[in-house]
Order: structure tokens, then C-alpha cells, then sequence
């Protein structure tokens, strides 16, 4: 088996998981900015932070054979702070243009609050303006609904063509709203918030298949890295084809990253199966 | 002639590969249900969002889990004025 890990928060996984990723079948994986547990205390925290995304990660992934991605923003955890939102705003072009960069996320709302709402926005714009990605993230809980109505309106009014932005974490009530905008549709694979793999696999079965991946969003949370592949071997012991699994696993998320000129698998993967 | 549905189509399928699961899952949401009853004090938004959805669960309609979180979420529109705390507690307290 072969599989894209699309959505992984591996500053804060250990090197056996890189491992277990690797020997499982993994043949790239991306990592989002994202909110490091406690909120930094300037732009410094997050110039770092940067650094590791796109210099200390990729060289951890190279050991095991495994290219390593990111995407760059500030996440809507910290945007309160519309000061704090604007300095990092500032830095992050400068490390756009790094190789392993894939686009602008994961960018999106936490408790739909305003301002949240604004540094979004300005995320947008700066990926609109770049023409680059655009990885969204979306609330939990209670919050996600109205969170990614929001957000939608938001890439609407900004004029992101669809299929260049993908809305992560669907889940039954918000997948339909998200592939009917156009967008691409993530489905996040956690022990017990967002879906578990019967869930997951039930969406792809139901909902347009093409332009759904799945993720582990693994972080320093109650999370498994090894989540998707542990979704493929489900999805075929429920009876799909060994080709219908590669296609979710490998084939879109390989889909939707090559409009990023430098993304590329490991070595081989592309030649299986 | 129609062909056979798809394995994930097929009822005995589905039980053989989930039932079992699904018996623990029921059997631990009925324990979780009597342990409330023997506790005391006041049930907040999650535990009285978590009973509207057992009547969901045995509507016989379809779409439940949609039907269920749609039941749990924020029906507001308009951007909260501010953020305050960054966590969610899985049901709407307003509901
Ligand atoms: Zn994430």
C-alpha cells in the first residue's frame, strides 16, 4: 500500500513515527502551521517556528526517505491578537518561496470570532494574490457548522477558484456545503472528535470521492499517525477494491498537491502499484 | 437482471464487520445513562444535547449522524464580537 499523509503536525511526532509512516507505506508528507498548544509571545515565536516547517522537518522526513511539505500561516487560534496577526502576516512571504512550501494554511476560524474573521481574510488575500493553495481549517465541535459557512462566504468573496483551495476536517453535516462550493474536502481521522475511519469511509461511499482525502492531523494531541493507512485496510476489509483505496489515499491528495510545481512523492511510489 | 450490491451494501456484510462494535457502543452510552441517574446535581447543556439526540437515534429517519450534529451545532450567523476561550464543548449551550 501507498498513501499521502496530507495533513500531519510532525514538529510535535517523534522520529519512530516518521518511521512507522515510512514503513507503512507513506510516500510525502505535508504539514500545516498550526497552534503550538500555548499562544507565542511575538512574531520571533513563529519566524522559528517557520524555520522548522521548512528547514528542521524536511530533514528529519529525508532520513526515512519520506519528502516532507508545509503550508505557512498564522492559525486562527492566535488571531485575536490583530498586532500579533499583522507581524507574522508580514513574514511569512519571505519563507513563500521556500522549496518545500506548498501554499497558505492551515488558515480558517477556531469560535468564529471577528477577528478571527479578519486575519482570514487577510490570508486570502495574500494566497489569492500569490496564486498559491490554500489549506482551511475548520472549528470543532459545536462551532464547525457555522464556522465553515463562514468560511466559504469568505473564499467566495475573494474569489478562490475552488478547486485551488481544500476545507479540512468535514465531517456529516458540513462535507455536502464544501464540495458542493467546488472545494476539495478533507476528512480528519481522530479516536474521538471529528470521524472515525467507518465514518469516514461512509462519506467517501456517499459524497463526491474524487475530491476527498484523508488525514490524521496527528499533533501533540489525543491523535495516530499511522490513522490513514489504518482507513485504507478498512475501507478493504468493507470490500472496496485494492484500486478504489489508492485512489482516496494516494491518487487525490496527489491530485490536488501537484498544482504545487515542487511536491513529488518518494522515490518509486509513483511507479506502484 | 440486477448484479449483487457491493459488500458495503450488503446488510450481513456490514453486521459481520460492525456489529460487534456497535453492541459495546450502545452498551456503554446505556451505562454511561444509569451512571448519571445514580449521581446527583443539575445536568448542563452537554448531557440535555446528548438526550435530544437518543430521540434522533431511534426516529427511523435517515441521516442521523448529519441530523445529530446539525442538532449539537451553533445555529447563530453573524461573527462572535470576540473569541474568549479557545475550546468547544462538543454541544451548542444555547440550544
Ligand atoms: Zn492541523
Amino acid at each position: 500500500m501507498r498513501y499521502v499523509e496530507p495533513h500531519a503536525h510532525m514538529v510535535s511526532r517523534t522520529t519512530d513515527d516518521y518511521r512507522a509512516m515510512a514503513l507503512s507505506g507513506c510516500a510525502a508528507v505535508c504539514e500545516p502551521a498550526f497552534w503550538a498548544g500555548f499562544d507565542r509571545c511575538s512574531a520571533d515565536g513563529f519566524r522559528d517556528y517557520f524555520r522548522q516547517l521548512t528547514e528542521t522537518e524536511p530533514a528529519r522526513a529525508a532520513r526515512f526517505g519520506l519528502p516532507h511539505f508545509a503550508w505557512l500561516c498564522l492559525n486562527p487560534k492566535e488571531s485575536e491578537d490583530l498586532g500579533l496577526a499583522e507581524d507574522v502576516l508580514a513574514l511569512i512571504p519571505e519563507f513563500l518561496s521556500r522549496p518545500n512550501v506548498l501554499g497558505i494554511g492551515e488558515i480558517g476560524l477556531n469560535k468564529n470570532s471577528r477577528n478571527e474573521l479578519r486575519v482570514l481574510e487577510r490570508h486570502v488575500q495574500i494566497a489569492v494574490e500569490r496564486d498559491r493553495l490554500i489549506l482551511v481549517h475548520t472549528p470543532h465541535l459545536e462551532d464547525k457548522l457555522k464556522g465553515t459557512r463562514l468560511i466559504l462566504d469568505v473564499l467566495r468573496a475573494h474569489g478562490v477558484k475552488p478547486g485551488r483551495a481544500l476545507v479540512d476536517h468535514v465531517e456529516e453535516h458540513t462535507v455536502r456545503l464544501v464540495l458542493d462550493a467546488g472545494h476539495w474536502g478533507g476528512i480528519t481521522l481522530y479516536p474521538e472528535s471529528k470521524a472515525t475511519p467507518a465514518r469516514a469511509i461512509d462519506m467517501v461511499e456517499r459524497y463526491a470521492a474524487e475530491r476527498l482525502w484523508l488525514n490524521s492531523a496527528c499533533d501533540w494531541g489525543h491523535s495516530e499517525p499511522l490513522a490513514v493507512p489504518r482507513a485504507a485496510l478498512e475501507m478493504r476489509r468493507r470490500g472496496h477494491s485494492a484500486a478504489a483505496v489508492d485512489a482516496l489515499v494516494y491518487g487525490n491528495p496527489v491530485r490536488f498537491l501537484s498544482q504545487v510545481p515542487g511536491f513529488r512523492v518518494a522515490e518509486g511510489a509513483d511507479l506502484a502499484p | 437482471m440486477s448484479r449483487p450490491p457491493e459488500p458495503w451494501r450488503r446488510r450481513e456484510a456490514l453486521a459481520d464487520l460492525y456489529y460487534m462494535d456497535a453492541r459495546a457502543r450502545v452498551l456503554d452510552l446505556a451505562a454511561f445513562l444509569d451512571r448519571l441517574d445514580r449521581a446527583e446535581g443539575a445536568e448542563d447543556h452537554r448531557l440535555r444535547s446528548l438526550r435530544a439526540a437518543l430521540a434522533l437515534l431511534a426516529d427511523g429517519k435517515e441521516d442521523r449522524a448529519r441530523r445529530i450534529l446539525e442538532s449539537w451545532s451553533d445555529p447563530t450567523t453573524d461573527p462572535a464580537p470576540a473569541a474568549g476561550s479557545k475550546g468547544a464543548t462538543g454541544a451548542w449551550p444555547g440550544a
